[in-house]
């Protein structure tokens, strides 16, 4: 580079190019590993400290040495140096070195590319409002950058400003290129996604103090928007179906998923669109029980819906639901007896309390149903969040010593005990209520809306949903977690009834993020056919939104030129005479240069035709008096006669 | 108030001027219109090329009081503006005025004394007053100083900072005589003969009504779009170091509008700023970039020019 012809970066440039290499480097900080963030840094500030002091640049050798340190580290770190972690780790890495060897105008433009780049890996991590709004401002400072390595006397103001107005400009592009830009299917940012931890949800299984562990969270687990809102206590959004029992953990039963549903729908259906945040999992949610399958999804034997493949990036799905139904009323022995299997080790005193229950009742199920409701509702149970902990036969100890538990000692418990009386019934979680947030519209369900209730099956009415919880509290169900628990509990902000102004403030911002998700993050296809179809395009294919896109790009070019033609064309009818004799000269191959000024003009006419020499004289001379003198009507009129007769 | 046409006097002094001169007809315009805008004129060329004759030559034709100073490097402030001597008979300090007390001053080798010296004429050049021991003393009216420089690359100078550079309207360069006219001036009679044997063109007053109504000539709106164009483009292209100042700006309109009314029109042309730019503005600009050093005042300032359109 030492021998470049590129003139040299200038303090103030290396300044500029140090800046935007931080302002890239701070939302990345998050995702890569802390060494390498501590060596970024300090590489950045030594290059600083050379700026600052004037000294010379390391030498290329010690360049090269920390270029190979730093990519072993990085190996070390991912044991490979492909995909997008450690991508974006050398990325980092090479950003803090390349201002240590940044000596011409031409390295200093690699350092900017190499910003707008990372500027575009932030993505790969976080695509909330929050990370574009600070994308945003990253991009008018490396654009500022930019503009210092062409115009190194700018002031930074100026240079920041120019930097704005620059992005402004280019704003109606972005627009029209998002909106008409043939969209491609499945998220562009979901690509190569190394791990998915810190993702909250339900899981596969339910023991003891599982749910309760949700109930501390208020992430968004998904959002609804229905055609009309159905009452509160219909809204159990069916999930896991936990059909064994070890004697303390109920799992799902691993049964293969099929195509089709397998129940025929009836009644009423509710119709919505459901926005599910990503969990990693396979299950999709939908109130009991759909009555269609959304697309690219099954659903198991136990009405379990599930997606191809785990949900890891956000995902919308129309569905319909009928939610009184009855279903399963032809389901196999096999199945029912599956459901009706124990542990034989655990829970003494429940199974005798069931074999009373059955030996009263005979071979009436509903009457035992009715006497494990009664039961229930007599037992004095306690709602909490923080329910004792429980020993080896757990539903024992929940249901006669410690009273306290939450759903999931509930639900446990209660198909428990139907079992125990040989009653078929199975355990379902998933989330219940839910709120409506009044900025948007939109439904929203939280992890604290977890909740696990039970199923039992009845031969006149299939599978039958009982929920323990609204027996003993009723509240849980009627408003929703913290109306149920003992006041002063642990309840997740977003639950707490009080505090309604900061509540309505974070629903604002839920909106506005939800609607950055539905509009921006989440404009697919389908999005886009349903836009433009709004917009009064019907149907467009890929060739109409590109012709569309050329035009409506082409009219907007058009608009800027025709707003910059107008600054230009206030042009002096005394100088468009003047315009028209040099195009008259153009022809004779004598073209007026923009910088010529009328007398040097004249002179090379004069020159070049000596027979007009006189003429060519008194014509630059009148419009040098009216153009740059007083402007006089009588020699104005003069000036375009002998303009137009002046025939070299 | 003078019309264009009593510039017949100026028409005279010029050609008067070129018989002395020879062959640098642009460089006496040029020195005139720095007169006539009221600025202070500084050349700048190798020693012996006519620096000396030319200041010689203008205070005699314009009939203004002469003084050279020589600048040497051991010369102090007081040997320019003047000293106070203890008069025994009247038992007081008298001024003496210095060699700065005249109308036209011609400033030899100016770069040759130290800055304190340099800075003693430059600030009485500024003020067109000088104050020694308290006492504040106009310089005359019209107060002109033509000061000579040697190529800052000799030997034993101390070249004008940028700010002292400011101070004058113009540089020029007078460089060699072409062939012919150094033909001429080889086989003419000695030209201090002829120097002795100029007779003034104008009248003393006249001087006054000629600058009075060079700085009458108009200046449209179109022009000022132009000189505006100009300054702003050596603010924003890349290959200045920094850009004209607004008193550089200044400079270059009361310059083009002494130039037009040599030119015997009252109003200006952007040839006219175009002619004077070169003067008024090459000494306070710098090219950026690796080959600027070897751009000549000229090349630099057809760069400028060529890259503004004439609005």
């Amino acid at each position: 580079m030492a021998k470049s012809n590129s003139p040299a970066v200038s303090t103030s440039q290396t300044w500029w190019l140090l800046g935007a290499a931080l302002t890239a480097l701070v939302p990345l900080i998050p995702h890569v590993p802390p060494w390498l963030v501590a060596l970024a840094l300090l590489l950045l500030a030594g290059r600083a400290l050379l700026n600052w002091t004037q000294r010379k640049l390391p030498a290329r050798r010690w360049l090269v040495l920390l270029t190979f340190a730093g990519t072993a580290g990085v190996l070390a770190q991912f044991k490979t140096l492909f995909g997008q972690n450690p991508g974006v780790a050398l990325l980092i890495l090479f950003l803090a070195l390349k201002p240590l060897e940044a000596r011409t105008r031409r390295d200093g433009l690699a350092v900017v590319f190499l910003c707008y780049f990372l500027i575009l890996a932030q993505f790969l991590f976080d695509q909330s409002i929050a990370a574009a709004g600070m994308m945003l401002a990253t991009i008018v400072t490396v654009t500022a950058a930019l503009g210092s390595l062409a115009d190194a006397r700018a002031r930074a103001a100026d240079l920041l400003r120019r930097s704005g107005v620059m992005l402004l400009q280019a704003a109606p592009f972005m627009l029209l290129l998002f909106v008409l830009f043939p969209r491609i299917q499945g998220p562009l940012w979901g690509l190569p996604r190394d791990a998915f931890s810190g993702l909250t949800g339900l899981s596969d299984s339910m023991a003891p103090g599982s749910i309760s562990n949700l109930s501390q969270s208020d992430a968004i687990a998904f959002r609804a928007r229905f055609a009309e809102s159905p009452p509160r206590d219909q809204l159990y959004w069916r999930g896991p179906v936990l059909n064994d029992f070890d004697g303390r953990t109920w799992r799902i039963e691993r049964r293969l998923p099929a195509q089709r549903l397998p129940y025929v729908p009836q009644g009423p259906a509710i119709d919505y669109e459901v926005t599910l945040e990503p969990h990693a999992k396979r299950w999709l949610f939908a109130l009991e029980l759909p009555g269609s399958l959304p697309p690219d999804s099954l659903m198991t034997g136990d009405y379990q819906l599930l997606a191809k493949a785990p949900v890891t990036a956000r995902q919308r799905y129309k569905a319909s639901s009928h939610t009184t139904m009855s279903v399963g009323l032809d389901d196999s022995e096999h199945v029912l007896q599956r459901a009706r299997t124990l542990p034989p080790d655990f829970n003494p005193r429940t199974r005798a309390l069931a074999a009373s229950w059955r030996q009263q009742h005979g071979s009436d199920d509903a009457a035992v149903l009715d006497a494990a409701k009664r039961f229930f509702l007599s037992q004095g149970l306690a709602y909490t969040l923080t329910p004792p902990l429980l020993g080896q036969h757990s539903i024992d100890e929940f249901l006669f010593e410690t009273r306290q538990g939450f759903c999931e000692h509930y639900s446990g418990a209660f198909v428990f005990a139907l079992r125990a009386a040989g009653l078929p019934a199975r355990v379902v979680t998933g989330y219940q209520g839910g709120e409506t947030n009044p900025f948007d519209g939109y439904f929203t369900v939280r992890q604290y809306d977890a909740h696990a209730w039970a199923e039992v099956w009845l031969a006149d009415n299939g599978w039958t949903r009982i929920d323990p919880t609204a027996i003993s509290v009723p509240l849980r169900i009627e408003q929703n977690l913290a109306a149920a628990v003992p006041a002063g509990s642990n309840v997740p902000f977003m639950a707490r009834l009080d505090l309604a102004l900061l509540r309505e403030l974070r629903l604002r911002l839920d909106a506005l993020a939800n609607n950055w998700n539905q509009w921006v993050i989440g404009y697919n296809p389908e999005r886009q056919r349903e836009f433009l179809d709004r917009l009064g395009m019907r149907a467009p294919d890929w060739r109409q939104m590109t012709a569309t896109l050329a035009v409506l790009a082409g009219l907007v070019l058009l608009g800027f030129t025709a707003w910059a033609l107008r600054q230009r064309r206030r042009t002096d009818p005394v100088q468009r005479t003047w315009i028209r004799l040099g195009r008259k000269l153009q022809r004779r191959g004598l073209p007026r240069h923009p910088w010529e000024g009328p007398l040097a003009y004249a002179g090379r006419i004069a020159v070049r035709f000596p027979e007009s020499a006189t003429e060519i004289g008194t014509i630059s001379t009148l419009y040098g008096r009216l153009r740059y003198g007083k402007l006089d009507p009588v020699l104005f009129s003069e000036l375009k006669s002998r303009v137009a007769r002046f025939q070299p | 108030m003078l019309s264009p046409m009593t510039k017949k006097p100026l028409e005279h002094l010029v050609r008067a001027a070129g018989t002395v001169i020879l062959g640098k007809d642009n460089q006496i315009r040029l020195a005139l219109s720095c007169l006539l805008a009221r600025g202070h004129l500084l050349i700048e060329d190798l020693p012996g090329v006519g620096k000396t004759t030319l200041a010689h030559a203008l205070a005699q034709l314009l009939g203004l009081s002469f003084q050279r100073i020589q600048f040497t490097s051991d010369m102090l402030p007081a040997d320019i503006l003047g000293v106070s001597v203890f008069d025994r008979d009247s038992g007081a300090f008298r001024f003496h005025p210095g060699p700065v007390f005249t109308q036209v001053v011609l400033a030899d080798e100016v770069n040759r004394a130290t800055p304190k010296t340099q800075s003693a004429l430059l600030e009485a050049m500024e003020e067109r007053q000088v104050t020694a021991e308290g006492q504040t003393r106009p310089l005359p009216e019209p107060f002109f100083v033509i000061a000579t420089q040697n190529p800052s690359t000799q030997i034993g100078t101390y070249p004008l900072p940028e700010s002292q550079l400011d101070r004058f309207l113009m540089r020029i360069e007078l460089g060699y005589p072409d062939h012919a006219a150094e033909r001429d001036l080889l086989s003419g009679i000695d030209r201090r003969e002829i120097l002795a044997s100029l007779q003034p063109c104008l009248a003393p007053d006249e001087l006054l009504l000629h600058q009075q109504a060079a700085r009458a000539v108009q200046v449209s709106a179109a022009l000022i779009d132009y000189v505006q164009a100009l300054v702003a483009q050596t603010r924003e292209a890349p290959e200045w170091q920094a850009g004209l100042s607004p008193r550089a700006a200044l400079a270059l309109l009361a310059a083009s509008r002494a130039w037009a009314w040599l030119e015997g029109r009252d109003h200006v042309l952007p040839d006219d700023v175009q002619t004077v730019l070169p003067g008024v503005a090459c000494h306070r600009l710098h090219p950026a970039g690796e080959n600027a050093a070897r751009l000549s005042p000229a090349e630099v300032a057809t760069r400028l020019i060529e890259a503004v359109p004439i609005p």
